[in-house]
C-alpha cells in the first residue's frame, strides 16, 4: 500500500543542513498496523508528512497504492490525499467553529460524495458521539475530540490512516478506545502507519519499527 | 458540508473580524456615495435656484414689456419711413414730409416678411390753414395698422379714426371750444368729432386726425402718403437701427428710415438693459454655484480616495489577521485534500460577502448622510423623491465597487493563505 525507497529529507537551517530522514525504507500493506517509535525530534512527523504527500523528499521514492504522489500535480495530489489517506494528529486539529458532525464531514469539502451526511451520522454513532454531534470542539472532552478526529479520518473510507502521537493527550482509558478503533479499522482491511514515542502504542501494532538518528531499524 | 456553510460558520465564529470588515467597506462606500449624492443635490439645488431667478426675471420682464407697450400707445411710433428724396432738414423743421410715396409701400412692407418691425401705420401729413376756422393745424390722414402677416398678430397699438370723423388735439378743441359728437367742417367737408385728446405738450396738441382716404382727397394726394410710422418690436436697443435700415432698404429702395427719439425707445432700451443685467446676475449665480461645486468636487476627489484607501488597508489588515488566526485551519483543510482553489474560494467568498454587505449599508448611510448634510450645505433638505438620481444605478455601483474593493484589499491575504504550506503547520505541533 505504502512504500518508501531510500527516502531522505533535509532542511536548510541557520546552522546548515539538518537531516530529518536518512535513506528510510519501509512498506505498509493492507491489514497492517505499523508503529514507528522514536524520541522527539528523530524525524517521525517528517516521515508521516512525506508519506501523506505533504512534504516532498529530497531523495528516494514514495509509492502510494502503486503511484508516486510527488509525480502528480498539486491539485491531483490533493485529490489523491482526500481519496486515499486519513490523518489523525496529536493536537486533533479540529475546526473550532464547526460542530462534531460538521468536523467529521470536513473531508467532503475536498471529495464531495452522495451519502456523506449519512456516513458522518454513522461515524458519530459508531464513535459514541451522538449526544455531542451538535457541539463545537471547545465543548468536548479530550477523548471526545480525538474520537471526532478519528471519525473525520474515516469519512472518505481511506486506504491508509497516518496517525501522529494519537494518545499523547489522552488518559489510558481513552487511549485504549482510540487504539481499539484503529485495530478494528485494520481488521476491516485498512492499514495504519502510526508514529509515537509511547511504548504502549506499540502493543496494539502488528509491527513496530524504531527510528534512531533519522533512520529506521527493526 | 459546503464551502458556503464553512464561510458562514466562520463568520459567525469571528463576528468581530467580519463586522469590522463590513464597517470599513461601509465607510468607504458611504464616503463615495455621500459625495456623489451631495454633488447631485448641489446640482439639483442649483437648478432650483436658477429656475426661481429665471421665473422672477420673466415676471419682471413681462411687467416691463407691458409698461413699454402702454408707453407706446401714448407716445406713438419710433421709426419713420420717409420718401428717399425728402430733405431731412425740412422734415425736422416742419415735422412732416413734403415729398410723397405710394400708399402701396406699406402693403409691400407688410407682406415682405420683415422681422425687425411689427407695426406699420401709413400717414399723410401736411400743415394747412383750416379755412373754416382760420387756424393753422397739422392735418394727419391715418388709417388702421397694416398687419405684419409674418409676425404673430398683436393687438393694434393705434386705433384708426373712422371715416367721416375727426380727432382733435388739445389746443385745437380747447381754443375752439369743441366737444365730441359735434359736427365741424374742414375744407368744405363735414366731420363728426370722434375724440378730443388730452394735453400732450407736443405738436399733437395742434393736430387733427382724419381717415387717410379722406385726407388724400382733401389734399388732392390720392394713393399717396408721406410717412410710414413703424415700431421696431424686437427692442434690441441702440444697435437695431442699422439692421432695420438694411432690411427696409432692401424692400423699399425708394425710402429712408430715421429714428424718432422717444421715451418708449428709452424704456425699451432700459428694459433690454435690465434684462441683460438680470441675465448677468443669473450667470454670476450660475458661476458661483459652479465654483462652489468645483470646490466640493475637489474636496470629494481628495477625501474620498483617502478614505477608500484607508478602508482598503484596514480590510487588508483584517484579512491578514483572519489568515493568521486560521493558519491551523487552512493547514488541516489542505491536509484533508482541499486544494488551493478551494481555499481561494473560501476566502474570496467571505470578502465578497463583506463587500456586498458593506456596499448596501454604505449606500444607505451615504444617501442618508447626504440628505442630512444637505440642510447645512444647501439650506434646505432635499429628499430622494425630488432628486434626479438613478438610485438603482448608484446602488449597483456601490455594491459592485464595494465588493471589488473588498476583494482587491483581501487579495494579498488570500494569496498568503493559499500559499501556506500545510506541512509547516503540522510540523510546528
Amino acid at each position: 500500500m505504502l512504500e518508501f525507497k531510500n527516502i531522505s529529507k533535509w532542511f536548510d537551517g541557520p546552522e546548515g543542513k539538518v537531516t530529518a530522514l536518512d535513506e528510510v525504507c519501509l512498506s505498509v500493506s493492507p491489514g497492517e498496523f505499523l508503529a514507528v517509535r522514536g524520541p522527539s525530534g528523530c524525524g517521525k512527523t517528517t516521515l508521516l508528512l512525506t508519506a501523506g504527500g505533504l512534504l516532498r523528499p529530497n531523495a528516494g521514492q514514495v509509492s502510494l497504492d502503486g503511484n508516486d504522489p510527488y509525480a502528480l500535480s498539486p491539485e491531483k495530489r490533493s485529490q489523491m490525499r482526500a481519496r486515499m489517506i486519513g490523518f489523525v494528529f496529536q493536537q486533533f486539529h479540529l475546526i473550532p467553529y464547526l460542530t462534531v458532525q460538521q468536523n467529521i464531514l470536513a473531508p467532503s469539502l475536498a471529495l464531495p460524495a452522495k451519502g456523506a451526511d449519512q456516513r458522518a451520522q454513522e461515524l458519530v454513532s459508531r464513535f459514541g458521539l451522538d449526544d455531542r454531534a451538535g457541539h463545537v470542539p471547545a465543548q468536548l472532552s479530550t477523548g471526545q475530540r480525538q474520537r471526532t478526529a478519528l471519525a473525520r479520518a474515516l469519512l472518505n473510507k481511506p486506504k491508509i490512516i497516518l496517525v501522529d502521537e494519537p494518545t499523547g493527550n489522552l488518559d489510558e482509558g481513552n487511549a485504549d478506545i482510540v487504539f481499539g478503533y484503529l485495530s478494528q479499522y485494520v481488521a476491516e482491511g485498512g492499514c495504519v502507519l502510526l508514529v509515537t514515542h509511547d511504548a504502549r502504542a506499540a502493543a496494539h501494532a502488528t509491527r513496530t519499527l524504531q527510528m534512531v538518528d533519522q533512520r529506521l531499524i527493526e | 458540508m459546503t464551502i458556503w456553510k464553512l464561510v458562514t460558520s466562520e463568520i459567525l465564529h469571528r463576528r468581530m473580524n467580519f463586522a469590522l470588515g463590513v464597517l470599513s467597506v461601509m465607510v468607504a462606500s458611504a464616503s463615495f456615495i455621500g459625495s456623489v449624492t451631495l454633488l447631485r443635490i448641489h446640482d439639483l439645488r442649483t437648478g432650483q435656484i436658477l429656475e426661481v431667478k429665471q421665473e422672477e426675471l420673466a415676471k419682471r420682464m413681462a411687467e416691463l414689456k407691458d409698461d413699454t407697450r402702454k408707453a407706446m400707445l401714448k407716445l406713438g411710433f419710433n421709426i419713420v419711413i420717409l420718401p428717399k428724396d425728402q430733405n431731412l432738414a425740412d422734415w425736422y423743421a416742419e415735422d412732416y414730409a413734403s415729398k410723397y410715396m405710394p400708399e402701396d409701400y406699406v402693403h409691400k412692407l407688410a407682406n415682405s416678411g420683415i422681422v425687425t418691425v411689427r407695426h406699420f401705420l401709413p400717414s399723410l401729413q401736411q400743415k394747412i390753414e383750416w379755412p373754416e376756422r382760420k387756424r393753422k393745424i397739422i392735418l394727419v390722414g391715418a388709417r388702421g395698422e397694416v398687419p405684419n402677416l409674418h409676425r404673430n398678430p398683436v393687438k393694434p397699438m393705434v386705433q384708426p379714426v373712422p371715416p367721416g370723423t375727426i380727432s382733435l388735439g388739445y389746443e385745437i378743441h380747447r381754443s375752439l371750444d369743441m366737444k365730441v359728437g359735434e359736427k365741424v367742417k374742414l375744407m368744405g367737408k363735414e366731420f363728426t368729432i370722434h375724440a378730443c385728446h388730452k394735453e400732450r405738450g407736443n405738436k399733437d396738441d395742434i393736430t387733427a386726425w382724419i381717415y387717410l382716404a379722406e385726407a388724400q382727397e382733401l389734399l388732392d394726394k390720392q394713393g399717396l402718403i408721406n410717412a410710414i410710422l413703424a415700431l421696431e418690436c424686437i427692442c434690441a436697443g441702440m444697435d437695431v437701427l442699422p439692421l432695420i435700415r438694411k432690411e427696409i432698404g432692401a424692400i423699399l429702395p425708394g425710402t429712408q428710415v430715421i429714428e424718432r427719439g422717444s421715451r418708449a425707445l428709452a424704456r425699451a432700451e432700459a428694459r433690454t438693459k435690465i434684462e441683460k443685467e438680470a441675465q448677468i446676475a443669473i450667470e454670476k449665480e450660475k458661476l458661483g454655484r459652479q465654483h462652489l461645486r468645483a470646490v466640493r468636487e475637489r474636496l470629494a476627489s481628495i477625501l474620498t480616495p483617502v478614505i477608500v484607501t484607508a478602508c482598503a488597508v484596514w480590510v487588508a489588515l483584517l484579512g491578514f489577521t483572519n489568515v493568521r488566526a486560521r493558519r491551523e485551519e487552512i493547514g488541516v483543510l489542505r491536509t484533508l485534500g482541499v486544494c488551493r482553489r478551494g481555499i481561494l474560494v473560501m476566502f474570496l467568498s467571505k470578502h465578497i460577502l463583506v463587500g456586498v454587505l458593506g456596499g448596501v449599508l454604505g449606500f444607505c448611510a451615504g444617501v442618508l448622510a447626504a440628505f442630512y448634510f444637505s440642510t447645512a450645505l444647501e439650506g434646505k433638505r432635499i429628499w430622494i423623491t425630488g432628486m434626479d438620481l438613478s438610485m438603482a444605478g448608484l446602488l449597483v455601483l456601490s455594491v459592485g465597487g464595494a465588493a471589488a474593493l473588498a476583494v482587491i484589499a483581501g487579495w494579498i491575504p488570500t494569496m498568503t493563505a493559499i500559499r501556506q504550506d500545510p506541512a509547516d503547520v503540522l510540523r510546528e505541533e
